[in-house]
């Protein structure tokens, strides 16, 4: 296997969007993804098992399509990588068995790897500029996971600051969102809501920010109960008759769930002595966590860092990415008897690799 | 040389050759690890047998009907490896598995085959024999039933004294009969199942209602 500069193929598959992506070394080569989002719209969320099906039906054209872009044929690749977790079983399971029969049919060495240090290897491939130093603190945001992670070294340390205890950020936007009469995905509807709102029109609840909280959860996150509170606030203006006043109530949730965000990113950075803050997950997307999370890392002398936003929603090519890394750090392939599994730890940056005598 | 993969009820991966000899089969009841065992059975195949991937012409892929999770999987898997290889995927419907079998043992007449769908339901299939092509004629199903309802339904179809088929209730797919099938459908040059999972069921959501109050 060539471990300078490895051709990899990466495929994402835990959770609505389908990721081929491929690499060399630390130049993305292609980034395709399908997306099941559309089909989940009338739930109001991802429905497990529409993604897993969308998945096993998008899986064979989506490489054909990565292989294409790239202009790679499957004798030159030199790995075949797959998020074996976290993520929803169902559609982890599509991404793994298809993984482990290309592996075998192609010939490939198999790297199974964590979705979530998945997210922080995404950064290798953008381009505008050197990659990050290491440590690095990373608080990733999607509509699943809501983590704040401390990164010795990508392919070797990862440490799990904290994480939501209930609901993921995203979620919550699609909760409020649906409150407000709003259609799904909910994140890119509340920030068109929230336009010309007053973010400090109504102060809702910072979760796990009073002192006793900060105590035992100083880096978890929880957004269950603001969820409520806005349910609370529409619900009782609507009793008195009153028009909900939507541009506000968007802005100030808003402000609400990227306030806690990154004031806990921040407390990590100043508190562990990490002047580096890499965000990532889709909810990044939403331009006042950028403009927040970049005032407040100026004001603490953080350098901040956001990956182009393919490369911060689930895709293949950050699985690519870290598989091309753990190749290069001298790691041998996963067994192939690896599982999908749904609550994977970020410790467990690669799964299953084999050692001599296993 | 065929791969043949089937997930719908435990794990099932054969080999067979052009002539129909079944070269090397592994089979795995437990219908919770199919993402555990497909990579591994694969390559035990292949390697008992010294075959190399690029000589396995064709694979066979059991389309189901099987519930819906350990089912794709094997799918998923059949489709990758025919990517990866640059050959056919063959899509069949697994009970025909079956029935290939039970005649090719000496059965004869008519024949019912039933496989676990979970939630007190069975996916069944039902069949005449062999056709010149020596590949099974299914004249009903697959179709998902209760199991009262699948008795009451032949009750029914045989109270002119039509004579009862042989009922199998099978608890796995002979991946190495599946791999024989495929090899018969290609070779006969006919039209196989379509290339979609065979659920038979829709996914267990609901669009939303109304929104809930909280207070």
């Amino acid at each position: 296997m060539n471990r300078e500069n490895p051709l990899v193929l990466g495929i994402e598959s835990s959770c609505d969007e389908t990721g081929i992506g491929i690499v060399r070394g630390t130049t993305l080569l292609s980034n395709t993804i399908a997306s099941s989002m559309d089909e989940h719209a009338r739930y109001g969320g991802v429905v497990p098992e529409v993604a897993a099906r969308a998945h096993l039906e998008a899986m064979g054209p989506s490489i054909e399509a990565a292989m294409t872009e790239a202009g790679v044929t499957f004798e030159e690749l030199d790995a075949i990588a797959v998020t074996s977790g976290p993520g929803l079983s169902g559609a982890l399971m599509v991404g793994v068995g298809a993984a482990k029969a290309l592996a075998l049919s192609t010939g490939k060495p198999f790297y199974a790897v964590n979705h979530l240090v998945g997210h922080v290897g995404a950064d290798i491939l953008d381009t505008r500029g050197e990659p990050f130093d290491y440590p690095t603190i990373a608080l990733l945001v999607s509509g699943g996971h809501t983590s704040l992670l401390l990164v010795r070294d990508l392919v070797g340390d990862v440490e799990l600051l904290g994480e939501t205890i209930d609901d993921a950020a995203g979620e919550a936007f699609d909760k409020v969102a649906r409150i407000l009469g709003l259609p799904y995905p909910g994140g890119p509807q509340i920030d068109r809501a929230a336009e010309g709102g007053n973010p400090a029109a109504i102060r809702f609840p910072r979760g796990l920010s009073l002192p006793k909280d900060m105590a035992a959860h100083r880096y978890d996150f929880s957004f269950s109960g603001l969820k409520t509170a806005v349910a609370r606030w529409v619900e009782r203006a609507e009793d008195a008759g009153e028009e909900v006043p939507i541009a506000d109530v968007a802005a100030s949730f808003r402000e609400a769930v990227v306030d806690v965000l990154v004031t806990k990113a921040i407390n990590a950075c100043t508190d562990l002595g990490v002047p580096r803050l890499l965000l990532g997950g889709g909810v990044v997307a939403n331009a006042r966590l950028r403009e927040v999370a970049a005032e407040r890392a100026a004001a603490a002398g953080v350098a901040l860092r956001i990956p182009p936003f393919s490369l911060c929603t689930d895709n293949g090519a950050m699985i690519a990415a870290l598989a091309a890394q753990l190749i290069m750090a001298g790691k041998e392939p996963s067994s192939l008897g690896v599982a999908a599994d749904s609550t994977l730890p970020v410790t467990e940056i690669q799964v299953a690799e084999l050692t001599a005598g296993s | 040389m065929f791969l043949a993969i089937d997930t719908s009820t435990g794990t099932g991966v054969a080999l067979v050759d052009g002539t129909g000899k079944i070269r090397a089969s592994r089979v795995l009841e437990d219908t919770r690890r199919h993402v555990e065992v497909v990579g591994t059975f694969i390559q035990e195949v292949l390697s008992e047998t010294g075959t190399a991937p690029a000589q396995v012409t064709a694979v066979a892929a059991g389309m189901g009907p099987g519930p819906f999770t350990g089912l794709r999987i094997g799918i998923a898997a059949a489709r990758a490896f025919g990517q990866g290889a640059h050959i056919p995927v063959i899509p069949l419907v697994s009970h025909d598995a079956l029935a290939l079998e039970w005649y090719e043992n000496g059965g004869t007449g008519e024949l019912l085959v039933t496989t676990d769908a979970r939630r007190r339901e069975l996916y069944w299939s039902r069949y005449t024999g062999l056709d010149t092509d020596g590949i099974p004629v299914r004249v009903a199903g697959p179709s998902l039933d209760r199991p009262d309802d699948l008795d009451a339904a032949e009750t029914a179809r045989l109270a002119d004294g039509t004579a009862a088929p042989h009922r199998v209730d099978a608890v796995g797919i002979p991946a190495g009969a599946l791999g024989i099938l495929a090899l018969r459908v290609q070779t006969s040059g006919r039209e196989h199942a379509a290339d979609e999972a065979l659920y038979l069921r829709p996914p267990d959501i609901a669009a939303q209602g109304p929104r809930k109050r909280v207070s």
